[in-house]
């Protein structure tokens, strides 16, 4: 059994709106540092798949076909492998 | 001459698209369930408005995968009309049928409200009887319809004319204050390449009689019966 945490942002490329409200709220509150803000998705995924090749080739696939746009999304992952329960 | 509204889980303007065509357009229209598997039959299916799924993952994500969508593509693929509307807009983009995506309003607000748009393109089956660069007065009701596409795709739409719809102030002019969402060159409609299929964030099927305070959605409807009725 594998844990997939899935990391969705918006790609560099395209306006984030709400990362931007974000940024002009944290500088309202005088976190003056802040140099972006971008807001995404975290998405965690269980997989009954026993071999580590396998859970990864079927993760990328997941994000291939439904969970990212590769038209305005971008995504990083982190896979471990966890206990049956 | 056939219609049919797809109805998916949780489209709510399915009911205003086939009582325009069949009481206010006179053409025959039918409710298309999302599960059926064959379209055969119908000349213009209509994606209606709505939030298929909740909009749950990003809009019209999960309705792309409903059964209906591998025979309105192929309906699509032999040069038959599809028109996707709001929520069919976004469907169609998913389904990568029409290219780009959408993002949120950058407004972040929902968005409902009467907009112009002007008719960039009527020489399509879903405008022509529009006057060329009329404005029409038609609402739009939604969060996500901040059209955005890579640079080489929104130049490759201009220079086909594949722009049909462009929001703009009421005597025409195409100007960032009259852009409810943020879309990329106030980008409100586009078609395909064959022009058989148009995706537009208004609502025509919301202003088709004059009671409802606009009629201009009319027009589009119209269109699409003379196209038909000339084929």
């Amino acid at each position: 059994m594998f844990l997939a945490k899935v990391y969705v942002t918006l790609k560099k490329s395209v306006l984030d709106p709400q990362g931007v409200t974000v940024k002009h709220a944290l500088e309202a509150l005088d976190f003056e540092s802040v140099s972006d803000v971008r807001l995404g998705k975290y998405m965690e995924i269980k997989l009954d798949v026993s071999d580590e090749e396998e859970a990864e080739a079927r993760l990328k696939e997941m994000c291939k076909k439904l969970l990212i746009n590769p038209v305005i999304e971008e995504y990083t992952y982190a896979l471990k492998r966890v206990g049956d329960c | 001459m056939k219609f049919g509204v797809v109805v998916f889980p949780g489209s709510n303007c399915d009911h205003d698209c086939h009582y325009v065509l069949n009481g206010v357009i006179g053409v025959k229209a039918e409710y298309i369930w999302h599960k059926e598997t064959s379209v055969d039959g119908f000349d213009c299916v209509v994606l209606p408005g709505g939030f298929s799924y909740g909009d749950y993952l990003r809009t019209g994500s999960i309705a792309r995968f409903s059964p209906v969508m591998n025979a309105v593509a192929k309906h699509a693929r032999k040069g038959k009309l599809v028109i996707g509307i709001c929520n069919g807009f976004q469907i169609l983009l998913e389904a990568g049928i029409l290219p780009g995506a959408m993002l949120r309003n950058t407004s972040l607000n929902f968005v409902c409200k009467d907009v112009w748009v002007k008719v960039e393109n009527n020489e399509t089956p879903f405008t022509s009887l529009c006057g060329e660069k009329e404005a029409l007065r038609i609402p739009v009701a939604h969060g996500e319809g901040n059209y955005f596409a890579d640079t080489e795709i929104i130049e490759k739409l201009e220079s086909e004319h594949r722009v049909v719809l462009r929001y703009c102030s009421e005597n025409g002019n195409v100007e960032k204050s009259s852009n409810p969402n943020g879309s990329l060159n106030n980008i409100a409609g586009i078609c395909n390449e064959r022009k058989n299929v148009l995706g537009l964030m208004p609502h025509p099927e919301r202003c088709s009689e004059k009671i409802l305070g606009s009629a201009d959605g009319k027009k589009i409807f119209d269109s699409i019966r003379a196209f038909l009725r000339g084929s």
